[in-house]
């Protein structure tokens, strides 16, 4: 079982200074290296000595993956960029705030200094079970030990699980799918882009991953398009304590109105799966429609059709229901801020 | 590099999880190797002799179709054999990197199989000549006559077969044993997943006993996989293709009857009953 210690057992250390080493190194050593960003989940990892890499590749030191740019009419926000560089960024407050307030919703001001955006969605699942170092199905075992009569759960998944129950447990995460954003992956075979909802993986495809990288990949860049720039947006998160928690469930909302009626929407929710949800089922039963408490009634009850609770995690059913509705509809409180 | 995968259970006991999976690998390329030696085989061995049968005079009553496979064995087979290949694909695809929703697809086709192997078992135990398809002593002694002409030593021709050839009823002898395996264990399995079947009950054996039930499930799994390309194999030879073609229309054709089996172990129905009438 996990037992916190000091020391980290021994690894070989690469800190490579651009983007072709840092690629050159993980082509190398293949499964045996382990990509690190900001470092907050992989010093986890290895000081309870449940993972033990043969190999780190720190990626601190490739400048070129860290900062914001321009990209057609959007931005490109390179994968090592600190959550609170884009916090701060003055063109991501004004065009995608969205993005700003998912981001500023991750973890404590001290880790948004060192957590990276591509750190905040490529992390690994919280679920205590695994992390304690438990033969789970997503360690590679044959058993989700969060999904017995007595286990705890009340953090764990009501929609999608497959053998584990686990949740992703990304902020940023639905604020990019509600983007549109674009994820660039790169490997020593050359890059690819896929979209920020096709970048995640459910335990029903790949048990053991949360998101399509695979040895010998690296996420270097964030694109997000200007097709939702300065739309109306919505995030809210809800957590059991108002600083550095992980989210019980968040929803991420983009959207255009044509007076009262709903022009086009993009809601994307986490914490209810394995992955972030996009709900496309939500989304098309709302557009064209007024934006009042009606509309908002028919996106919640939609977006928990098929959710299936656990033991100790029911409140979740609700609480989706009532931040998909908030999504739709809007709220006139404000909203917490840190 | 074992063959079973091991892991340490919450209460630190050592644990089996599964079998390990570069036995596929194994599997696959054993598979090959063997329809590689065989093809060599059969190219440089010559024609297969048989002894006289003692019954030649019933060739005159052989039909043009002789029946060989009822329609309900017919359906049998073919619902089965697809029923492994959706087995087979949603299983190991995803070990070599195709990734997709198999669980389902493999449950579902899992309970497919298992109804209709329960289907078989009925059938053949009621409806067919059950000891059909089990070697027996003259099985024995013909299997060892032709190993050894094989080996260029002396020995009288074989008789013709039977119903079916011994490699025949060894390979389904094989095929029982990981077919019953994966089944048995497969449906215990069930109650892992979440299915519209059953409660899900983890607990219903414990660590060592699911490992164990799992590795087997996974050991017969991969020894299926040689096992179906040899299968394959064998129905897709040219020199085999009119058994293939008789488990599609049910009959064989009369020349192929006269020439691999006798008719004194295995004729149609009428041509025994004719023969017993004649006193023979």
């Amino acid at each position: 079982m996990a037992i916190i210690r000091d020391i980290m057992p021994a690894f070989e250390l690469f800190q490579p200074a651009n983007t072709d080493d840092a690629l050159a190194l993980v082509a190398k050593h293949g499964k045996d290296a382990w990509v690190m960003a900001g470092g907050l989940d992989t010093f986890d990892w290895l000081k309870d000595r449940i993972k033990r890499p043969k190999v780190v590749v720190d990626l601190s030191q490739v400048k070129e993956l860290a900062g914001i740019r321009p990209w057609n009419g959007g931005l490109e926000i390179g994968a090592m960029t600190t959550l609170t560089d884009v916090v701060r960024h003055p063109v991501v407050r004004e065009k995608f705030s969205i993005l700003a307030t998912g981001a500023e919703a991750a973890a404590s001001p001290q880790i948004r200094n060192q957590g990276t955006l591509g750190g905040n969605v490529s992390q690994d699942a919280r679920c205590w079970y695994y992390r304690g170092g438990w033969n789970c199905y997503r360690a590679g075992g044959n058993t989700c030990y969060a999904d017995t009569p007595t286990a705890i759960n009340r953090e764990h998944a009501i929609l999608n699980a497959d053998r584990c129950v686990a949740v992703n447990p990304s902020d940023s995460a639905p604020a990019l799918i509600a983007l549109d954003a674009q994820m660039v992956i790169r490997s020593s075979k050359g890059e690819r882009v896929l979209n920020a909802e096709d970048y995640f993986v459910g335990p029903d495809i790949d048990i053991m991953h949360m998101n399509v990288l695979r040895p010998g990949d690296l996420l270097t860049a964030i694109r997000i398009p200007a097709a939702w720039a300065g739309t109306h947006f919505y995030f809210e998160k809800v957590r059991d304590r108002n600083v550095w928690d992980f989210p019980l469930v968040n929803v991420a909302s983009a959207a255009v109105f044509s007076g009262d009626r709903i022009e086009r929407i993009r809601i994307a929710v986490n914490g209810v799966a394995a992955r972030p949800l996009r709900l496309k089922q939500v989304e098309d039963a709302v557009t064209g429609k007024p934006r009042n408490e009606a509309t908002a009634q028919l996106g919640g009850h939609l977006a928990i059709q098929g959710a299936e609770p656990l033991r100790y995690n029911g409140y979740k059913v609700p609480l989706l229901r009532n931040l998909v509705k908030r999504a739709i509809r809007g709220v006139e409180e404000p909203k917490w801020v840190s | 590099m074992g063959i079973v995968e091991w892991a340490t259970s919450p209460w630190g006991q050592s644990v089996p999880i599964h079998v390990s999976f570069y036995l596929l690998w194994v599997s696959a390329i054993a598979g090959l190797l063997f329809l590689i030696g065989h093809a060599i085989w059969l190219r440089f061995s010559g024609p297969e002799e048989y002894e006289e049968s003692a019954r030649a005079n019933a060739a005159a009553l052989v039909p043009d179709k002789v029946p060989r496979h009822s329609l309900a064995a017919r359906l049998f087979h073919w619902i089965m054999a697809a029923a492994m290949l959706v087995l087979l694909f949603t299983a190991f695809l995803p070990k070599v990197g195709v990734e997709f929703p198999w669980v389902t697809y493999h449950w579902v086709a899992g309970l497919v199989l298992s109804a209709s192997i329960v289907f078989h078992v009925v059938h053949a135990s009621f409806w067919l000549d059950f000891w059909s398809i089990w070697p027996d002593r003259a099985d024995s002694e013909d299997g060892l006559r032709r190993l050894r002409r094989s080996l260029g030593l002396s020995a009288p021709p074989p008789r013709r077969f039977a119903k079916y050839p011994l490699e025949n009823k060894m390979y389904h002898g094989v095929i029982v044993l990981a077919g019953l395996s994966v089944m048995g264990t497969g449906l215990l399995m069930m109650f892992r997943v979440r299915t519209p079947f059953l409660t899900r009950n983890p607990y219903l054996f414990g660590d060592m006993t699911w490992g164990w039930m799992y590795f087997l499930h996974g050991l017969a799994g991969v020894g299926l996989i040689a096992l179906i390309m040899v299968h394959i194999y064998f129905a897709i030879r040219p020199e085999k293709l009119v058994i293939t073609k008789s488990m599609i229309f049910g009959t064989l054709d009369r020349d192929y009857y006269l020439s691999h089996h006798d008719p004194a172990r295995w004729g149609p129905e009428e041509t025994a009953t004719e023969e017993a009438a004649a006193g023979d």
